[in-house]
């Protein structure tokens, strides 16, 4: 581009601006305890020990620490994105052989950018340049379900073991369940248009500077944040609301290890439940604090990010009824899978 | 010239669409800009990341939201 020649001339602040700005966000982070319980102690005088201060203190202290690991983690996960594409992950998954393919796709399903409003077209890309209908299908369950959002949450809320715990079942079920899938031979349900598709010549990935993919680190924290942020402030309000007031072991009746049923129960509830990781998991870490079982709340975790009901929509124009049916039918089964295991070893 | 945006109706999709029309309004060109949302034609072009910006038949740029400032590069070429 011949635009970029400017970009030579004068020393970018682009460059420079996360460097400066990281260690801000680190004198910040590391003194949240500190300037939190500062605001609750001192400025609102608050007198710690009861129901309301301490529900209080948990959300004001957590919302922004949340706030900051997203930012600072989506800003990462921006820029490495920009060197990934759809369109690289298709040139490598073609010509891969079925279980290779899936371990592939599901591992390229975190890193690749995907949105669900781009499901339709990378799905049509895929199958167009002869990619195994299981091999798509463990892209499409890896990548909304192993998110960015979902692992700072985890990562926040319930320390890094549960964030990889989380990582590698999703991955697991991907792999698994478009394997399945692919075994299944189920082209037969995908609507019979996709298959006549010509499409056109591929693209080249364009060439980004440095500078733009700082700047589209940067976009990716604005267009994310500030769509999440409020799903966030939501989901701890009530989580600090349950950490305040529920009695202990509320939860451990109907959510508890005991109660065998909760399992398929939580998968079934989570599929219509559409809500994003970020207002779900503060949620699910009051509940376990009340003693539902972790492998249950994983669960429920999976069905309500990983099975959504607009993406089934969304993917009703290529995909036959049968198919969408087979698609939740594997992958819950998967979740249900997981969540007997993490109730049965922990 | 003729200024395709490529998208199947998505927030991105109109997001472009607006910024591209205030940059061919800021350098005054002779362009029209029209929607394409039907997935099909889409395909035809090779994207596979929506939205896209099409210009006289040929992928400009795919899969992000670009600057007014920097679609107004683009189109000056």
């Amino acid at each position: 581009m011949s635009d970029n020649s400017l970009s030579f001339c004068k020393p970018s602040i682009t460059r420079f601006l996360p460097l400066l700005l990281l260690p801000v966000w680190f004198l910040l982070y590391h003194n949240l305890k500190w300037l939190s319980d500062k605001l609750v102690n001192d400025i609102l005088g608050l007198t710690a020990g009861n129901h309301l201060t301490e529900s209080l203190r948990f959300f004001i202290f957590e919302v922004p620490k949340v706030i900051m690991l997203l930012t600072l983690i989506i800003f990462f996960v921006g820029i490495i994105r920009t060197y990934f594409s759809p369109e690289r992950t298709r040139k490598a998954l073609e010509g891969k052989s079925l279980f290779t393919g899936n371990v592939m796709a599901a591992s390229l399903g975190i890193v690749t950018p995907f949105c669900s409003c781009s499901a339709i077209p990378l799905f049509l890309g895929f199958i167009e340049s002869g990619i195994p209908l299981g091999v798509t299908f463990s892209f499409l369950i890896a990548a909304p379900m192993i998110n960015e959002v979902a692992i700072v949450l985890l990562f926040g809320l319930f320390g890094w073991k549960t964030a990889v715990i989380f990582v590698v079942t999703g991955l697991f079920i991907a792999i698994t369940a478009g394997w399945v899938i692919g075994r299944l031979h189920l082209e037969k349900w995908v609507e019979p248009w996709v298959y006549e598709l010509k499409g056109g010549s591929h693209l080249e990935d364009e060439k980004l500077t440095f500078e733009t993919r700082i700047k589209m680190g940067f976009e990716a924290v604005k267009e994310i944040v500030g769509k999440v942020w409020i799903y966030v402030m939501l989901g701890i309000a009530v989580g600090a609301g349950v950490h305040g007031y529920v009695p202990e072991d509320f939860m451990a009746s109907f959510m508890g290890k005991s109660a065998w049923y909760s399992v398929p129960l939580s998968v079934l509830i989570g599929i219509p439940l559409y809500s994003n990781a970020a207002g779900i998991i503060p949620i699910v870490s009051a509940l376990i604090e009340k003693g539902a079982a972790l492998g249950t709340a994983l669960a429920f975790m999976m069905s309500v990010i990983g099975l959504s009901l607009p993406e089934m929509i969304i993917l009703r124009k290529v995909l036959k009824m049968p198919l969408i049916f087979t698609f939740i039918g594997v992958v819950g089964t998967g979740i249900i899978l997981v969540g007997f295991l993490f109730n049965y070893i922990f | 010239m003729e200024i395709k945006i490529l998208g199947t109706g998505c927030a991105n999709c109109k997001n472009l669409e607006k910024a591209t029309r205030e940059a061919v309004a800021e350098l005054k060109l002779d362009a029209s800009v029209v929607k394409e949302e039907d997935i099909v034609k889409i395909m035809g072009y090779g994207v596979m990341r929506t939205p896209a910006i099409v210009v006289d038949e040929k992928v400009l740029m795919y899969g992000r939201v670009p600057s007014v400032k920097e679609i107004k590069e683009m189109l000056s070429k």
